[in-house]
């Protein structure tokens, strides 16, 4: 049987690499992958070779720029050594190969900034929406309530009954559209696909700290019409056994975390779809 | 040519930074400002096309979702006053270094040299404010002169100047290689100045060591064959100066002290260290036997436990005071991306878990004048609670444990430990990874950033007291990202085996970390001028021994260096070949073909005597309190759960990262309302497995005011009784000491040295005396001696300060224990005896007193009631946990409840009580802080089983759990002595620094 690949982007500041490499392992990817970026720009490793690309969270290149920007950037003109291609090449023809990409936090931002996110008619590099500075003016670290969108094309989201609790921890997470159209096309094709709410997830919420950043329509998760790229600020990664929750040790949990059935629904597209 | 790019957000987007400065303003200056809205400036020296810079500016500086750029022409508009802050020139501008790698990927060409971006930030004020106004928020809020420049610019004058002129912070010194020759056949007093003027914090005594040196004739005829004069060379003096610092010799720890305690017995003591610190390690190794699980103590730059077969963890604090007194930004970045070389730097190198910090500043709301050149409080505050969140989060490291302490004292020094612990494969390759060695040939090779003019004399300057004229230079930014890409390649080259040994670039620079290495093996011939610089212009003594953050050194052997050089090209990291190791003996300086330092190993590793140090010690007698019996203290509850060292730190913790690596169990804030202050962290560092690491720490600098021996014992009990209450084994658990002392040397300047003195020596005899009875080994530590400030008139000494952190195991972290009450219904147990013991407590600070009766911590009875007590934990009998401390009773129960929330009945008459029966009141029952103590919930049905496990112990049931969310706590006479909502306990408790 051919084994299920999944590949986790590392360097220049990616913090979350190992948990994200766990996770897929957990939700049932027969390999996951740590790769340094100099591997992907080296020629030993291509995206070519896997089925699922992670990029998530940290703090790439210090958010000096902003955050994610110098990564974007980097992506967008680094050329692969040995190879007469540059990275953008090979990251185009995976999600023309129809292979899902989940970014998480400071990869949300990347795929956002690189405007792989919402991918609007396949236009795969136009910005139309950024992630900035929390309304609060701080890094957060605190735990969410993420209200599912089930009308939402997203592969990653399926049989999320109501919601998923998650940590958040960034300073930037803040969504905004760059105009009221690009809002309702978001809105009008589902790909909104999880909220701040309530702990009952009811309602999305603007009130801080439930909405920790102050995002527009409370999103904290859209994905692109096909469903397959998807980011999220908050971390699914950081959640994938009980005793992650921050109250394990006074409610009654499954042992399994909640941020698992994103990294379970990406195995399982894979080896339905993919191998 | 030089190119400004400003990038403004765009007029209808909110700007949270532009609102924070506000906020601060209003809170802290009370200044009528009406708006900030900020601006980033890039001033790009390069040579670049229009269309390059304008791709520039429209791709990776601007977001254009929300802003716009301009290209050579002011974004500002609509303001009252503009300030532009900027770095000084050679001061680390990160942001900077990342905009010029953004602009070499857009155009394929790499920037020459000289040719650079640097940034700055645009202020704009709007309100009914002057310039004045303006001068006082620049100077009090946005800029730290002493690393950065501003310029202010009312709207008249920016409109006819059109904008801020282009200034360009390039550092333009001529290329020079000036080694200079000392004359030291001088006077004493001229020694003294030589010492003084080059902040070389030489004592006379040294001076003449090396006076007589550079007379010997063997050595002479030695230098005679390199090309060196009689006269020691700058670089061999800075070497010497840097080798012998406090900072990285700890002669105080290694000097001879004549202790005479208050009955006149006198005794020597030589060298603290060994004596107590050193000692304690090996004695408790050795009542440990087979049990023990020391790997590397005190020899390297972090100590190494065992974790179990197939791990070993190392832990290392460090304390980064004086820097975090000048710039509390970068002194405190500085810090935590420094602890982080140590352990990484220890053994092979290990990959980092966690950090922990504590810090201890004076009151932030302090409204008095402040001698000059100590920054507010609130700036200290501030700053350094930003640098270390950028340098743990953006290193990926989560800040696990910590806390805050106040104390009107740390005003002449703020106190600012960073911990990192990490871990490693027990063994690589092999061989076990807490061994490396050294041949003679091996390469000497740097890794990391830059030489530049930064840190330079900062082990020596950290040596003296804060002053007047303490050097600029010795401060610097850290840059965690280039640490970062450091420490993705050598962990790969560690497993690569691809060198034989690593240190941590930290205090002293080059001239430290070859020095040691140096010792390893028996010498070297490091050339100088082989270093790459940030920029021209740098004497070889600088060269030497600047502290420029983010390098390492290590030992290549010739074999390996070309897969070395290759790999870290790959990972885009600098790396240096210096010269090799020898055997030779000496330590060998060049700057190309010319030799400038030729000093022998031996000499500066030995070459000192220990210093001669008098201690006498007078116990001090304080007003004895007149404690005032009331019926009701609800409200004195209040005042403590709000006093800043029991309030909530959410405000803070929240700003770190606490979960980043995916194995937080126990987090900071635990409860209903993920609000509840955590006693300990539980970490899981291997994901697929539940073995746990907790950390923990404890720090009462009050109780120096009544006597070191006990504030030690309460710390080290401290901290072994918050790892306890989560569930760490005491069968591996080791300890770490900070000690950060006002300056015990008796002289002029310091008077009641022998007093501050005495109290050292106290504090190590407490050390041992607890350390031995707990087993807990000392693994590491470090000492920071000179915690004063003196500007000729006003001196001000901090409270002499130990943390003590512990660092050890939990089997099975799934048994792990939180503070919070679980349900109503649950029993209440008070573990552990009370006494009246209220002295140096938060109740008499409240009242106004110190008092005499500090706790004593009995070692033998808490110890045996913590292994009980871990049985209980594991036996799964335990609902909750919470160690008794600040406050003492009646705090840690509000805590407990209303992070549950669940109330509390209490009964003051169930409470144990040691000592005098006649002394036992309802205010000494609450909250007196005697040592030791837990309170902890229990579920009915457990009843049996909890009290058989704890059985043979001092503990007693006395109280409930109950659904009505109040807290009520009945007197010995049998009246209501608490009584108050949790709503309104934790509101109370929350409030103080919620808005900080």
């Amino acid at each position: 049987m051919v084994k299920t690949r999944a590949i986790v982007i590392t360097g220049n500041g990616t913090n979350c690499e190992v948990e994200a490499a766990h996770a897929c392992r957990l939700g049932g990817f027969d390999e996951a992958v740590i790769a340094h970026i100099s591997d992907l720009l080296s020629g030993d490793l291509r995206l070519d070779d896997f089925h699922f690309l992670n990029l998530t969270g940290g703090f790439l290149d210090g958010d000096d720029l902003g955050s994610a920007k110098a990564q974007a950037n980097r992506f967008k003109y680094a050329r692969v050594d040995d190879l007469s291609e540059h990275l953008i090449d090979q990251l185009l023809r995976f999600i023309q190969a129809g292979k899902p990409i989940l970014g998480v936090c400071n990869g949300f931002q990347l795929m956002v900034k690189m405007g792989l996110l919402p991918a609007f008619d396949g236009n795969l590099l136009q910005q139309v929406a950024t992630l900035t500075f929390n309304d609060c003016g701080r890094f957060q670290d605190r735990w969410v309530y993420l209200k599912n969108n089930p009308a939402s094309p997203s592969i990653f989201t399926r049989g999320i009954d109501r919601g998923i609790y998650l940590p958040i921890r960034h300073g930037e997470g803040k969504f905004v559209a760059a105009s009221s159209e690009i809002m309702d096309r978001i809105e009008a094709n589902n790909l909104a696909v999880l909220r701040y709410s309530g702990p009952d997830y009811e309602e999305p919420t603007m009130a801080f700290p439930e909405n920790p950043n102050g995002s527009e329509h409370a999103i904290a998760a859209i994905c692109d019409e096909s469903g397959l790229l998807m980011g999220l600020m908050p971390h699914p990664e950081a959640f994938v056994h009980r005793t992650n929750h921050p109250r394990w040790t006074r409610e009654e949990l499954p042992e399994e975390g909640d941020g698992l059935i994103l990294f379970r629904n990406a195995a399982e597209y894979v080896r339905s779809k993919l191998v | 040519m030089t190119r400004r790019i400003e990038i403004a957000l765009r007029v209808q987007v909110r700007d949270p930074r532009g609102e924070r400065i506000k906020r601060e303003i209003e809170h802290f200056l009370h200044l009528p400002v009406e708006r900030v809205r900020t601006i980033d400036v890039y001033t790009v020296d390069a040579a670049l096309s229009d269309a390059e810079l304008q791709q520039a500016a429209a791709g990776p500086f601007c977001d254009q979702v929300i802003q716009e750029w301009h290209l050579d022409t002011p974004a500002a508009r609509d303001f009252d006053y503009l300030v532009e802050v900027g770095l000084r020139p050679g001061v680390t501008d990160n942001v900077g270094r990342t905009a010029r790698e953004a602009v070499e990927y857009l155009t394929g060409r790499p920037f020459q040299p000289g040719e650079g971006v640097y940034t700055s930030v645009q202020y704009l004020l709007s309100g009914k404010i002057t310039h004045a106004d303006v001068e006082r928020i620049t100077t009090g809020l946005l800029c730290n002169t002493l690393i950065q420049r501003y310029t202010i610019l009312d709207a008249a004058t920016f409109a006819a100047q059109r904008g801020v002129p282009v200034f360009v912070p390039k550092v333009l010194g001529e290329i020079k290689t000036e080694v200079r020759e000392i004359n030291l056949e001088v006077t004493d007093q001229e020694l003294m100045r030589i010492s003084k003027d080059g902040v070389l914090a030489l004592t006379l005594e040294e001076m003449q060591i090396i006076q007589a040196h550079f007379r010997d004739v063997q050595v002479l005829a030695a230098r005679q064959k390199m090309g060196l004069g009689p006269r020691p060379t700058d670089v061999e003096l800075e070497a010497l100066a840097q080798t012998w610092s406090e900072h990285c010799k700890h002669k105080i720890f290694a000097g001879t002290v004549q202790y005479e305690d208050e009955e006149g017995n006198r005794q020597e003591i030589k060298s603290l260290f060994k004596s107590f610190i050193q000692r304690t390690t090996k004695d408790v190794r050795e009542k440990l036997g087979d049990r023990d699980f020391c790997l590397s103590v005190f020899k390297d730059n972090a100590g190494v436990i065992r974790f179990n077969d197939d791990w070993s963890l190392v832990f290392k604090v460090e304390t980064h005071n004086s820097p975090s007194a000048l710039d509390p930004y970068g002194g405190a970045l500085t810090g935590i991306v420094g602890v982080n070389r140590d352990p990484f730097g220890t053994g092979q190198g290990a990959k980092l878990i966690f950090n922990t910090d504590v810090f201890c500043f004076a009151d932030p709301f302090y409204d008095k004048p402040l001698p000059s050149r100590l920054l507010h409080p609130r700036r200290i505050y501030e700053g350094v609670v930003e640098g270390v969140e950028h340098g743990g989060n953006k290193s990926g490291i989560p800040t696990v444990n910590g806390s805050l302490v106040f104390d009107g004292r740390f005003a002449g020094k703020p106190l600012v430990f960073c911990g990192t612990a990490g871990i490693m494969p027990a063994t690589i390759n092999g061989k076990p990874s807490h061994e490396k060695h050294i041949e003679p040939g091996d390469l000497i090779v740097m890794a990391g950033g830059r030489i530049g003019k930064d840190g330079i004399h900062g082990a020596t300057f950290s040596s003296e007291e804060l002053n007047e004229n303490s050097p600029v230079s010795a401060v610097q930014i850290g840059d965690p990202i280039t640490q970062k890409r450091m420490f993705d390649f050598l962990i790969r080259a560690r497993d690569k085996g691809l060198y034989n040994f690593i240190t941590d670039n930290g205090a002293g620079g080059l001239s430290s970390s070859i020095g040691e290495m140096s010792g390893e093996c028996g010498g070297c011939r490091m050339d100088l001028a082989k270093a790459p610089l940030k920029y021209a212009g740098l004497n070889p003594w600088e060269i030497l021994i600047s502290e420029a953050q983010e390098r390492m050194s290590l030992a290549v052997p010739p074999a390996k260096i070309d897969e070395f050089t290759e790999m870290a090209r790959r990972f885009g990291v600098e790396v240096s070949v210096l010269g090799e190791f020898t055997d030779s003996g000496y330590f060998h300086i060049l700057h190309g073909e010319r030799t400038v330092a030729y000093l022998p190993v031996a000499f500066m590793h030995e070459g000192l005597p220990p210093m001669q140090l008098p201690a006498k010690w007078v116990p001090p007698r304080h007003e004895e309190p007149r404690v005032v019996i009331q019926n009701d203290y609800t409200a004195d509850l209040k005042q403590l759960l709000a006093s800043l060292n029991v309030c909530s730190k959410e405000s803070v913790v929240r700003r770190y990262d606490h979960e980043v690596q995916g194995g937080s169990v126990v987090k900071p804030f635990t409860g209903a309302a993920n609000d509840g202050p955590s006693d300990a962290a539980v970490v899981r560092p291997v994901l697929d497995s539940f073995e746990g690491v907790v950390v923990a720490h404890g720090i009462c600098p009050r109780y120096s005011d009544i006597d070191t021996y006990h504030m030690t014992a309460n710390a080290v009990d401290e901290a072994l009784r918050n790892y306890v209450a989560v569930g760490g084994s005491l069968d591996l658990v080791a300890g770490l000491d900070n000690f950060c002392w006002c300056d015990p040397v008796l002289s002029e300047k310091t008077p009641d040295g022998d007093y501050k003195m005495a109290q050292l020596v106290r504090s190590n005899q407490a050390l041992y005396d607890v350390c031995m009875a707990y087993n807990l080994p000392l693994i590491s530590g470090k000492d920071s001696m000179k915690n004063d400030f003196y500007d000729g008139s006003v001196k001000i000494s901090i409270p002499p300060t130990l943390l003590f952190s512990v660092i050890g195991r939990i089997e099975d972290a799934r048994k792990a224990v939180t503070m919070d009450v679980k349900r109503p219904g649950d029993i209440v147990y008070l573990l552990g005896k009370t006494g009246n013991e209220l002295g140096a407590s938060e109740y008499l600070a409240l009242k106004g007193f110190v008092g005499n009766r500090v706790p004593q911590v009995d070692t033998a009875k808490a110890y045996k009631r913590y292994r009980a007590y871990h049985e209980a934990v594991m036996a799964g009998l335990v609902a909750s946990c919470h160690d008794l401390s600040d406050g003492g009773l009646a705090v840690a129960a509000a805590e407990s409840a209303f992070a549950g929330a669940c109330g509390m009945n209490l009964d003051l008459t169930r409470v144990l009580w040691t000592g005098d029966d006649g002394e036992r009141n309802d205010v000494t029952l609450l909250f007196a802080e005697s040592a030791s103590r837990h309170l902890v919930t229990v579920r009915p049905e457990n009843r049996g089983a909890f009290e058989a496990a704890m059985g043979g112990n001092c503990f007693a049931s006395i109280g409930v759990v109950t659904a009505e969310p109040v807290l009520t706590i009945t007197g010995i006479d049998g009246g209501t002595v608490v009584r108050a909502g949790l709503a309104e306990l934790k509101e109370a408790w929350q409030r103080t620094l919620k808005d900080l």
